[in-house]
């Protein structure tokens, strides 16, 4: 049945607690919160918008919310949540400070992944080729590419400074010939994926 | 005389019928009135399998009955209400699912309401007849699925007032419901809706062939009452996009205004036919006896809130609205999920994208039918095992 899980998935799979309540923001086809249901007995709920993703959650028994995130979490109570995912999605998104506000209220913890656009060979391209950058990890012609709203590791840490956000733990990731490999040093240079583990900081 | 094509209709079928609650065992109402014998009409599709285990029922709307699927028959014009939804191979697949639909008390189309003689006086209900509730219905049916030897249905499903006896059934009966399809309904009447069901009613009550309702023994029926009350029900089950697309300003048989009060536009015809045609297969004091049930029915009645009101509840749900209704709009669909979401109930929720209004439960049948399908396969598996 978990035939082949996305690593990211493992490692927010990793990341998370036995029997927690998950919410998964864009939770596609439901195989994030399946996986977490079988390896950690969680309460999972999805929330997402294409009628196609949500016929194959149905299929595979994820409950699921048909709503547009960037509409706001609003069916969705402060901190009912023990964790809140947005995997791979917040470049996707309309809103990304009001989709993060709303994941902070709901979730105790959110767990966010999304690709660096400061990676090296991005910069490189541009710098080189003039052009917006098409990698096999960025495959998008910059007129069709579902991603709106780039941003690279180092961004992501000044908005979390800005706005008062904690950050629990941090892994960065490449993937090379097939493998998955953790970036350790200079990871908004040599990182393909950042994944953040945040929350609000407890106010004084 | 027609073909039925045996892979796609259930085929010829026969409504049945199963009485209970004889005196001294009356059903008590929830109005603390007693109501005995009951006749309940029903009808079934496909087999119902060794352990009983495949079983679904099907709840009607207001002028549903019985007679969902198939044909009474050859020289029938129309199938049940509910045929593009059950057949062989259709969402409620009677190749696998054991398919029971049950007629609702207070109606007219076989089961006790006021149009039923009543066996102490000899002589029909009319206004003697108890005010009856959405949960009473239930009761009522729980005779029947017991009586049938069920002790859990596999799934239940309703759109409108359907969808509310679908969720009267899983708080009342949380153990004999293994999952439930509440579609195009609500938690509660919204006053909107009270408010159309009311100038429904008026049009009857306004009607001097109504007499107090005690016009079953006289040759003339309350029909113009009822048939407003029709056109105005229709109005609410379509949208301003379904209507515009379906009649515009076009005019009936005719180019030019005709300068009088005669019925000129394509609506005006449409909704005409639609009262007329009631007319001839409705009661008008059922029609009141079950708008007067729909007013009544809140979910919550009785516990502190919605969410306290699903908390017992054992059914998994797929909750499905339709984005043009707007008498059972999907905010109170999604009032629903989010009550059952907050109890941890295993609980999904789809808006499907329509034009048809708040008719679309009957008419929108491909994505209702994928939808249904997916879930029924996953449930079936559950209960069945991988056989199913």
């Amino acid at each position: 049945m978990l035939k082949y899980i996305r690593y990211d998935l493992k490692l927010i799979g990793d990341l998370i607690e036995p029997n927690s309540k998950v919410l998964d923001l864009g939770c596609g086809d439901g195989t994030l919160l399946e996986y977490l249901k079988k390896i950690k007995n969680v309460i999972p709920y999805g929330v997402e918008i294409e009628i196609k993703n949500i016929e194959k959650c149905i299929t595979k028994g994820v409950p699921v919310f048909q709503s547009d995130i960037d509409e706001g979490l609003t069916d969705f109570q402060d901190n009912s949540f023990d964790y809140v995912i947005l995997s791979q999605t917040l470049q996707v998104t309309k809103k990304p400070y009001k989709v993060l506000s709303e994941m902070l209220r709901v979730g105790k913890k959110c767990i966010i992944s999304f690709p660096n656009f400061g990676y090296a060979p991005i910069r490189f391209y541009l710098l080189l080729k003039g052009k917006m950058p098409k990698l096999k990890f960025l495959p998008y012609e910059w007129y069709d590419t579902p991603n709106i709203h780039h941003l690279t590791i180092k961004d992501f840490y000044k908005f979390c400074n800005d706005h008062n956000i904690k950050i629990i733990k941090k892994i960065f990731l490449s993937y090379f010939k097939d493998k998955h490999i953790k970036i350790k040093l200079f990871p908004n240079f040599l990182a393909q994926y950042g994944l953040f583990v945040i929350s609000k900081h407890a106010t004084l | 005389m027609k073909k039925i094509k045996k892979e796609k209709s259930v085929g010829i079928v026969k409504t049945e019928y199963y009485t209970f609650a004889y005196p001294p065992n009356e059903l008590i109402l929830e109005s603390g009135e007693k109501l005995g014998p009951i006749t309940l009409a029903y009808e079934t599709y496909g087999r119902l399998n060794k352990d009983k285990s495949n079983a679904i029922l099907i709840l009607h709307a207001l002028s549903g009955d019985a007679h969902a699927a198939g044909y009474h028959s050859l020289n029938d014009r129309k199938p049940g209400w509910w045929d593009i939804m059950i057949g062989p191979q259709k969402a409620f697949d009677t190749n696998k699912y054991f398919i029971i639909c049950s007629n609702v008390i207070g109606g007219c189309k076989g089961s006790t309401g006021p149009n039923s003689i009543n066996p102490k006086t000899g002589k029909p209900y009319g206004l003697s007849f108890p005010v009856i509730t959405i949960k009473d219905m239930v009761n009522a049916q729980k005779h029947l699925i017991d009586y049938l030897g069920i002790k859990r249905l596999l799934s239940l499903a309703g759109g409108s007032m359907g969808g509310m006896q679908v969720l009267q059934w899983t708080v009342s009966y949380p153990d004999m419901c293994y999952s439930a399809i509440p579609i195009a309904t609500a938690p509660y009447l919204s006053a909107q809706a009270i408010a159309f069901n009311e100038v429904g009613r008026q049009a009857i009550l306004a009607d001097p062939n109504w007499k107090n309702g005690n016009y079953y023994n006289t040759n003339k029926i309350p029909s113009k009452g009822l048939a407003i009350a029709r056109m105005i029900g229709h109005i609410t089950y379509l949208s301003e996009e379904s209507m515009h697309k379906k009649f515009g300003r076009r005019l009936q048989d005719k180019d030019k205004y005709s300068y009088k009060f005669l019925t000129e536009f394509q609506v005006e015809s449409y909704l005409h036919h639609q009262g007329d045609s009631f007319v001839k297969r409705f009661d008008a004091n059922s029609y009141l006896y079950i708008t007067k049930a729909m007013d009544y029915f809140d979910i919550s009645a009785g516990y502190k809130s919605l969410v306290d009101a699903f908390k017992n509840v054992k059914a998994k749900f797929l909750v499905i609205s339709f984005s043009s209704d707007w008498l059972f709009p999907p905010s109170q669909s999604k009032e629903i999920a989010n009550a059952l979401r907050k109890n941890l109930k295993d609980v999904s929720y789809v808006e499907i994208k329509s034009s048809y209004g708040h008719d679309a439960f009957l008419l929108e049948s491909k994505q209702l039918t994928i939808l249904i399908k997916k879930f029924l396969n996953r449930i079936s598996k559950e209960v069945m095992g991988k056989n199913a």
